[in-house]
């Protein structure tokens, strides 16, 4: 009778173990849980705008990188100018990856990349043999209200300083269109040749911020919108024109609707089913060919004003 | 007779030097490590122009290292978070740097990291130490220790879920050794809570209940072959000083007092760091290095 009772108590003592010993272990689990969660969405957060880090040669693409760098600085180390840095906590670069900051230290484009072979997991890539291929970001000249180029005045200090020169950045001749008798020379940035290395941001005789500036490649670069078939590239693939010129011009309007090429415009004939709106047969006269096509284009704006 | 201080018996018995030989030879270790990583950066900051002709010692830190521009070494856990986040492609290096490291410390016992390398267990154990000087033993929380196996097998899953070592974001460890030697600002307030949760919340909070680096070497110490031994444990006098000391106390008693139930008297958990502080604090001279078989 005793030991029974005894069992008895044993056994409700075990249920009652058990079930403290189970919701321990639940809070512990919530617990790391939530502390993971948090960690999870900190990282997340990091990625959700797009890192402005521009990452030494080399480097994996963003993802793939953030995975592969063990954050040990060799890179640092071995950067001979001194330009790589680790980032810190609220450096809004993952803490511990390398990166650098072009405007003070730009790349300085060695040519055995002594950055990379030290690299002890791939996270910058050891394939890489040549610096000239190396794609850190792409310089945009993005502020061309300020870039005194684009106010016709001499500089071309970033074309000058670029280490792929007359590749990476080329001067694009324009008329200057407020004197009406100069050139300017605008520089323009060719994506697939700019290394990324930041030597045109750090020499941009503007003061504090530069009017070029190298970003991502991600960001600096749109996706092709795929739709498009270019007519002239499609022409070198074909060898020819894909276009004949000798075919007259049809302009697929609905029955009984023509286009009249001289002046008159759209016509419907009598009896016709128009599916568009005509406009009013006064507009015309408001819409002459003016001897300047921008006025033609900007047609509207000055009455809306 | 009043009750003496932890470890008074121990200097009155063996001397000063038998009393903190291994505390003395662990900070010489941890401080001897960093400072093989800063010979070469500090050369350089006090002589920008010149060339400092040693050459890299040892080069990196600790989740990643050269020595001697030859020999690689990679943080083990941080391989197994890159190879949980999908990245495979590791080059060979860093492979052969992470077996090195995992067998460098199978042989020496895994949480010898934590206690001969581990730049945070110094500032873990000053918050100890000023525990103890403010009297505050019993102030804060306690939760299980179990929650450094728990935070290891969570990393690994943030890993695998967000596709990228989103521990290091936080990580105090490695934050903290390229802290040091990289430069830091914010980050010292990671490291600022870390001293003020073991100071105030919790006793030996991080490194013996969280941090999932001492849980991952734990598990690769279980069986390795250097452990703390207390062959003489008859001679235990129960003065409680060993308990005093040891981060992971728990995993004394078993040995000290499992000599009829027939436990060898090899502290063999995984969980011990190997600091030898308990040899240092016994008077009686209970505890040795030694092997973990049977003599």
């Amino acid at each position: 009778m005793s030991s029974s009772q005894s069992k008895k108590s044993q056994s409700t003592k075990r249920v009652v173990s058990r079930r403290r010993f189970l919701a321990d272990m639940a809070g512990t689990a919530c617990g790391v849980g939530l502390f993971g969660l948090g960690i999870g969405v900190y990282s997340q957060s990091a990625n959700a705008i797009k890192s402005l880090a521009i990452r030494p040669p080399g480097a994996l693409a963003e993802k793939e990188f953030l995975s592969a760098c063990t954050r040990c600085g060799i890179c640092v180390r071995d950067c001979p100018y001194d330009i790589l840095k680790l980032a810190e906590v609220g450096d809004g670069v993952a803490t511990g990856t390398p990166y650098f900051i072009a405007r003070t230290d730009p790349c300085e484009m060695c040519e055995d990349i002594p950055c990379i072979p030290n690299c002890p997991t791939g996270a910058l890539d050891h394939s890489l043999t040549d610096i000239n291929k190396s794609n850190m970001g792409t310089a945009v000249l993005i502020d061309q209200e300020t870039c005194i180029a684009f106010l016709g005045l001499r500089c071309e200090v970033c074309f000058n300083v670029c280490p792929v020169r007359g590749e990476a950045i080329t001067l694009d001749m324009r008329h200057n269109d407020r004197s009406g008798r100069h050139a300017m020379f605008i520089p323009v940035v060719h994506s697939d040749a700019c290394t990324g290395c930041g030597l045109c941001e750090k020499a941009c005789i503007l003061e504090n911020e530069s009017a070029i500036k190298v970003l991502p490649t991600h960001l600096a670069k749109a996706d092709f919108a795929q739709h498009y078939r270019l007519g002239w590239d499609e022409a070198k693939k074909a060898g020819k024109s894909l276009i004949k010129t000798t075919d007259e011009h049809k302009y697929n309007l609905p029955d009984g609707v023509r286009y009249d090429h001289h002046g008159e415009g759209l016509i419907t004939d009598e009896g016709g089913n128009p599916v568009i709106n005509l406009p009013s047969k006064k507009e015309p006269e408001t819409l002459p060919k003016k001897s300047n096509p921008l006025d033609t284009l900007n047609n509207g704006i000055q009455e809306a004003k | 007779m009043a009750k003496l201080e932890v470890g008074k018996e121990a200097i009155e018995k063996k001397g000063w030097w038998r009393a903190y030989k291994w505390l003395i030879l662990r900070r010489a270790s941890q401080l001897g490590i960093l400072g093989l990583f800063m010979i070469i950066p500090i050369c350089k900051m006090l002589n920008p122009e010149g060339d400092c002709a040693l050459g890299w010692i040892i080069k990196g830190n600790l989740s990643s290292s050269k020595l001697f521009d030859a020999i690689p070494m990679t943080d083990p856990l941080l391989f197994l978070q890159m190879i949980a986040s999908g990245f495979t492609s590791i080059a060979i290096e860093a492979v052969i740097g992470a077996v090195i490291i995992l067998v460098f410390y199978f042989l020496v016992g895994g949480r010898v990291f934590c206690s001969w390398v581990c730049p945070v267990n110094m500032v873990t154990d000053a918050a100890f130490w000023l525990r103890q000087k403010l009297g505050l033993n019993g102030v804060g929380t306690r939760f299980t220790r179990n929650v450094r196996y728990w935070m290891l097998g969570m990393i690994l899953v943030l890993s695998a879920v967000t596709g990228s070592l989103a521990y290091e974001l936080v990580n105090p460890v490695s934050m903290l050794h390229r802290g040091l030697f990289f430069g830091m600002s914010l980050g010292w307030i990671v490291i600022a809570a870390v001293f003020i949760f073991d100071l105030f919340i919790t006793k030996r909070g991080w490194c013996t209940h969280i941090c999932p680096m001492g849980a991952f070497y734990g598990l690769v110490g279980k069986a390795s072959p250097l452990k703390v031994r207390a062959d003489a444990r008859d001679k235990c006098n129960d003065c409680g000083d060993c308990y005093a000391v040891c981060p992971e106390a728990q995993i004394l008693k078993p040995i000290l007092k499992g000599e009829k139930k027939g436990i060898l008297p090899v502290i063999s958990a995984g969980e011990c760091t190997n600091c030898g502080r308990c040899i240092d604090v016994c008077g009686e001279e209970v505890f040795e290095f030694g092997n973990r078989y049977k003599r």
